[in-house]
């Protein structure tokens, strides 16, 4: 889902560069305000365990390879803005660095995996696990919530790419940037997802929360407040 | 490093450094598993090459944009030119260290920059 340089034209990875400024400025202060010194090693180990579970490529036999992502747990456990910094922080390291995902695409990639990708999973799981304390149907909701918004980061990645040779063709037909339209990238996208870093994001994120409201249930973010505005 | 950064470390936060290591020690699986199944490259992160036989030529922007960065250790590999597996195994788990670490040590100064308060 590292988007290389390349691949998006300047009229998309502009506009999306600026999109992530604004909201990485913002979950500055979101994250100023609501998290407290105490936590501040976990955010560090957050943004490494990131970095870390998007070296597990695993292959789709006989096609292409994925990963998971980890920012559905993050979101849950210290709230989607500190998931917003954390999983930004690995990926640019990952660009910088690794080549991992293109400099020019640094802004796409944040905006898919590290803002869409966190505020869906956290909304997701806030709605299913919603008036319950039942371990299983927690479990099922951090599910639910990896999977999902890993599945549609994926296409909104999908997006991204297949509406390139809309914006940027030359007049004989030829596409400058990624060469592959909407209906090409999205199913090939959503499938590989849909079917096995789907789940694999799933797993991990119902496992990580499941640990975390045994030993220290009074971190996870998305419990906060609860009976307060719920 | 723990020292360095000046933060104090709970039980719970102990133990998921040690967790957060050993899955380094484990990512060759990351590189190990394609390798057994031959799968290709992720989708979409094909090189200018790839494309080309992809779709019989190489679009003029990703042909201008995609060596625009030269990173240091790329595909988290340190000798590209060493085709060993093992090497490879030993490179990413060199690679997936010194990235979590950098990652780690980042995110852990903007977070102190930023976080002030309930000390």
């Amino acid at each position: 889902m590292h988007i290389p340089d390349g691949y998006l034209s300047p009229q998309t990875y502009i506009p999306l560069f600026g999109v992530f400024v604004s909201v990485a400025a913002v979950a500055v202060k979101k994250v100023k305000d609501e998290v407290s010194a105490r936590n501040i090693p976990y955010l560090g180990m957050a943004a490494a365990f990131s970095f870390i579970i998007m070296m597990f490529n695993l292959p789709v036999p006989g096609g292409t390879t994925g990963h998971a992502v980890g920012s559905a747990v993050i979101a849950i456990i210290f709230g989607p803005w500190a998931a917003m910094l954390a999983v930004s922080v690995a990926l640019i390291i990952q660009a910088l660095v690794f080549g991992d995902g293109g400099i020019t695409a640094i802004g796409a990639n944040c905006f898919n995996m590290a803002i869409f990708m966190p505020f869906t999973a956290y909304y997701i799981f806030k709605l299913l696990s919603k008036n319950t304390t039942g371990k299983s149907r927690i479990s099922f909701a951090a599910f639910i919530s990896g999977y999902l918004s890993l599945v549609m980061a994926a296409i909104l990645t999908a997006v991204e790419f297949g509406i390139q040779p809309l914006i940027a063709s030359t007049p004989d037909g030829k596409a400058l940037y990624c060469p592959y339209d909407l209906s090409i990238a999205i199913p090939a996208m959503a499938i590989e997802h849909m079917l096995l870093f789907g789940i694999v994001e799933g797993i991990i994120t119902a496992i990580i929360v499941n640990y975390f409201l045994k030993t220290e249930p009074t971190l996870i973010y998305a419990f906060r407040n609860r009976g307060k505005n719920e | 490093m723990l020292s360095e950064t000046g933060v104090k470390m709970n039980k719970l936060q102990k133990k998921i450094l040690v967790i957060l290591l050993l899955l380094c020690l484990i990512t060759p699986i990351g590189i190990l598993l394609p390798a057994y199944f031959n799968t290709g490259d992720a989708w979409g992160e094909w090189s200018a090459q790839t494309v080309k036989e992809l779709v019989g030529y190489v679009p003029r922007g990703l042909a201008k944009y995609s060596g625009i960065w030269k990173a240091p250790l790329p595909d988290y590999n340190v000798k590209s030119a060493d085709r060993s597996i093992v090497h490879k195994s030993g490179y990413y788990i060199v690679s997936g260290i010194i990235g979590a670490t950098v990652t780690y040590v980042v995110m852990l100064l903007i977070s102190k920059l930023i976080i002030r308060n309930g000390e």
